[in-house]
């Protein structure tokens, strides 16, 4: 698409689709913005680099084994089950165990991250990989999630970011992160051979759906809440995917490799299934596969998909030629995402004046540190900023993961902890930096004038600093 | 900060009235100067209202059990509480209802007669998604996304002239941004527990200088800036305050604000309270087990509101709220999916309480709505337009009208409150 180029093109591509001009970066981007974003959607996406990183399996093996360790020591003191299920004291040892193996991995992982971010030569698709992480959120305030978030977004988010919609969604809901988060590994169909043989042992205790991961993926991942299902549709669906569960378990259900995601027959509902008006005969896995590929197909998912993805890059109330656009092309292309990121490079929506977009706390901590070069220490001090300013990472609290309007993010106090975090930052680094002569290597044509007088008259390196951070053209991208 | 200040008659003087207080050396003092100084505005809108917003779809049936329903042992299985008298059983509120027993606080208050308990309680919403369910409940609208603005920050607009005066802002958000029910066009002010440092009176003038020309974000400082004073003029020291981890106290930090807000002459008198994790799919527990915890912590926060309320507490009125309720059978991983109705509570001084207010539509798999969820038989907005009306006295033509839109056939629920 032929347009005027405007000097602040270049500024929206670092700051807008990337994660932050650091200095130089804007010099580089140079005469074509567009081509600059074009040219980071070649090639695979960066692997994450970092040492005690692991992979999901390796981390529930782990997991398992703490498991398997107190039921064997249950097992020795001839504990019953009953009294097992009510052993407060051991279940507790359990989560604790559990815990210090979680908690070093999840520092690990959102430093990585964090890391990442900041070194990045391609920003747009770090970008990328926040959007559909959080598309497809999980959160760590569910215990069982917190060592295996950042696996989960390296394995089926990062490694699909430039591929095809279908092979991320797959990739997603067969992932152990997704399928825990939202309970789908307990979901046994009521006439499953499991269930069957339960019934017939007369089993007090009740085997059946869990309808959550269903619900989220037609609501949340795929069609959308006004995609046109209802709730028969989400029970059969559920039924659908009843058995897609994780390898390794203990007891009955100690088979698979542990830690991946495994078919588990006996926990799956029989049967011919209707669904969205239609019928997937029973082929195990390859039922809630085939229903996943026409999902991943659907002019709902299109629609639903572009709308987050021109209300993220483009405006909170997203302009309707381009989600238009970007629903065209995802459908032309079968859900091509780097088509997708084309058509939205190239939407001159995208590109419009003013600011339009309030950073995130994620996005404006991210950007602090790529503008300054901070270093990103080991442990948690380098999560304090995400955690403080309200976006502790990984950590919606939902499966909607964070809202992404300025309303959500923009209230009294949350602009006062980010002026206040600018302050912190300013005394801390100020003396190291020149801000007058930062500021238009970090903003370039929308640095403002009242900015740059301010920063220019402040009583001080630090002052100078924390106004630049606090300036309203660095709150927004 | 004080510069400010000094130019707006009405904080100036509310700050002159909080360091004679304090100058007195006594914080009790204070409450006895508060009390007077309520009895002195007596018509000037000294009511209190407390919304709490519990994300992710309460289980109605656990919270306050129905354990004379005959269905109800049947549905709920190994998650069914023992009834009233026995060990861990249910607390008795009639012959029909009980409360949870991780909800001691509420049943004091409810011999006490300061807890109505609401029952088959929804909102217009019909569907069972999270995010669209407390769009609804949030805007007041029959439709997720039918409007911007919340209920409660429309219903600060229709209040008297009486209760705004003397007042920057009527209604207070508890946490770092305002959720839905508080946004609009009234001003609201949020806060949360900083553990960062404050700026210096330099910095501050020249940031706020440098915002002059951005009307959002001049006002958002503006906002923060007389939600500190207001949190700290009261003897908090937000800065000082260490943070709470998860457990029974989870929410005390916010809560002593709030109660900090709504002691304050001249702070809002409306405030919202959002808390998370209701929504129990699996391992839901009975009377102990991940709900417990969720309700224990509910408990204990409303208990410490009305211990930090003081004298304030006779003039409040809580209202806890979800978007919707859950299955009225446990699921396959011993929890239960998204449903239709669920309960509801209102509690406070200014309550007058010791009700059920149900009308029970019973568990039977004919009563159920859709086979699968206790029938809704009472509009959640019908108590919020008792609480508006008769609590705050916004008047019903702009409850009917602008606060719920349409919603002149939705009646107030009526004798919520002592006269």
């Amino acid at each position: 698409m032929q347009r005027m180029r405007s000097p602040v093109d270049s500024a929206i591509a670092a700051n807008r689709f990337g994660l932050g001009a650091r200095p130089g970066d804007l010099a580089d981007i140079g005469r074509d913005p567009r081509a600059w974003l074009t040219a980071q959607l070649a090639g695979e996406p960066a692997s994450v680099d970092y040492p005690g990183l692991r992979s999901t399996p390796q981390i529930l093996t782990d997991a398992l084994q703490i498991r398997r360790e107190r039921e064997a020591a249950r097992r020795a003191v001839k504990m019953s089950e009953e009294a097992a299920a009510t052993d407060s004291a051991g279940l507790l040892a359990d989560v604790m165990k559990l815990g210090q193996l979680y908690r070093p991995l999840y520092v690990s992982e959102a430093t990585a991250r964090l890391q990442t971010a900041v070194g990045s030569d391609r920003p747009f698709i770090e970008r990328l990989t926040y959007f559909w992480a959080n598309h497809f959120a999980v959160s760590i305030d569910k215990a069982l999630v917190l060592g295996i978030a950042g696996s989960f977004e390296r394995e089926a988010i990062r490694t699909h970011v430039l591929g095809s919609f279908t092979d991320m969604l797959l990739a997603v809901e067969r992932h152990p992160a997704m399928l825990l988060y939202l309970d789908n590994q307990q979901s046994i169909g009521p006439d499953s051979p499991l269930a069957q043989r339960a019934a017939r042992r007369r089993v007090k205790a009740k085997l059946g759906i869990n309808e959550n991961l269903a619900r989220e993926i037609l609501e949340l991942h795929t069609l959308g809440v006004n995609g046109g299902y209802a709730q028969a549709d989400v029970t059969s669906f559920a039924q659908v995917i009843s058995g897609w569960s994780i390898g390794g378990g203990t007891g009955r259900l100690a088979s698979g490799p542990p830690g991946e995601f495994l078919f588990r027959a006996e926990l799956h509902e029989p049967g011919t299934k209707s669904l969205l008006g239609r019928r997937y005969a029973d082929e195990g896995y390859a039922q809630g596969e085939a229903v996943l590929r026409d999902l991943a197909r659907s002019p709902a998912t299109a629609r639903h998909l572009a709308t987050k993805l021109a209300r993220h890059f483009i405006a909170d109330e997203p302009p309707a030629a381009a989600v238009e656009r970007l629903t065209r092309a995802f459908l032309a292309s079968n859900g091509d995402l780097p088509t997708v990121y084309r058509a939205l490079i190239d939407s001159p929506e995208a590109w419009a004046q003013p600011l339009s977009k309030f950073k995130t706390p994620t996005d404006y901590v991210v950007s602090s540190y790529r503008a300054l070069a901070l270093p990103v220490l080991e442990g948690k001090g380098a999560l304090a900023g995400f955690e403080v300013l309200g976006q502790r990472t990984w950590s919606p609290g939902s499966p909607a993961g964070w809202p992404d309007t300025g309303a959500d993010w923009n209230g009294a106090s949350a602009v006062m902890k980010r002026v206040e975090w600018a302050d912190a930052v300013g005394q801390r680094v100020g003396g190291m930096h020149d801000a007058a002569q930062l500021a238009p290597q970090l903003l370039g044509a929308t640095l403002s004038e009242a900015t740059r007088t301010a920063v220019a008259h402040a009583a001080s390196a630090a002052q100078a600093l924390t106004l630049l951070l606090a300036a309203p053209e660095f709150m927004r991208r | 900060m004080q510069k400010e200040d000094a130019d707006m008659k009405p904080i100036g003087r509310r700050e002159f009235i909080q360091g004679g207080a304090l100058a007195g050396g006594v914080l009790a003092a204070g409450g006895a100067l508060l009390t007077s100084r309520v009895a002195f505005a007596a018509t000037g809108g000294d009511a209190r209202l407390v919304v709490v917003i519990l994300r992710g779809a309460l289980d109605g049936l656990s919270a306050v059990p129905p354990y004379g329903d005959a269905d109800y042992g049947r549905l709920r299985g190994e998650l069914a509480l023992a009834p009233p008298g026995s060990s861990d059983g249910a607390l008795r509120l009639d012959g029909t209802f009980a409360l949870h027993p991780s909800l001691p606080f509420l049943h004091d208050a409810y011999g006490a007669g300061e807890l109505v308990v609401f029952h088959a309680v929804a909102s217009p919403y019909r569907e069972r998604s999270h995010f669209d369910g407390q769009d609804v409940l949030e805007n007041g609208t029959v439709r997720p996304h039918a409007l911007q603005s919340g209920w409660l920050n429309r219903a600060l607009e229709a209040l008297p002239e009486a209760a705004r005066r003397e007042r920057k802002e009527l209604g207070v958000a508890l946490g770092q941004n305002v959720p839905l029910v508080m946004r609009g066009q009234a001003q609201v002010a949020s806060w949360s527990p900083s553990r960062l440092a404050s700026l210096d009176e330099d910095t501050l003038q020249r940031i706020t200088d440098l915002y002059a020309a951005d009307p959002l974000l001049s006002q958002r400082l503006a906002d923060a800036l007389a939600a500190d004073q207001i949190a700290s003029g009261d003897g908090m020291d937000a800065k000082a305050m260490g943070g709470q981890a998860g457990g029974a106290g989870r929410y005390t930090e916010l809560i002593r604000a709030t109660a900090g807000f709504l002691r304050s002459d001249s702070g809002p008198r409306v405030a919202v309270f959002d808390t998370i994790g209701w929504d129990t799919h699996a391992n839901e527990g009975g009377a102990r087990g991940r709900l417990a915890a969720q309700l224990t912590a509910l408990d204990t926060g409303i208990k410490t509101l009305r211990d930090e309320l003081g004298p304030a507490w006779q003039k409040t009125a809580v209202i806890a709220v979800t978007e919707f309720g859950r299955t009225a059978a446990i699921n396959g991983t011993r929890g239960t999916d998204h449903g239709t109705a669920t309960a509801a509570f209102l509690v406070g001084g200014a309550v007058r309480g010791g009700r059920v207010v149900a009308d029970w539509p019973g568990l039977s798999n004919r009563a159920l709505y859709e086979q699968r969820d206790v029938a809704p038989t009472l509009d959640v907005r019908a108590i919020f337009k008792g609480a508006l009306q008769e609590h705050l006295g916004v008047p019903v033509r702009a409850l009917d009208a602008q606060v719920f839109p349409d919603s002149g056939g939705v009646k107030p629920v009526k004798d919520l409150f002592r006269a």
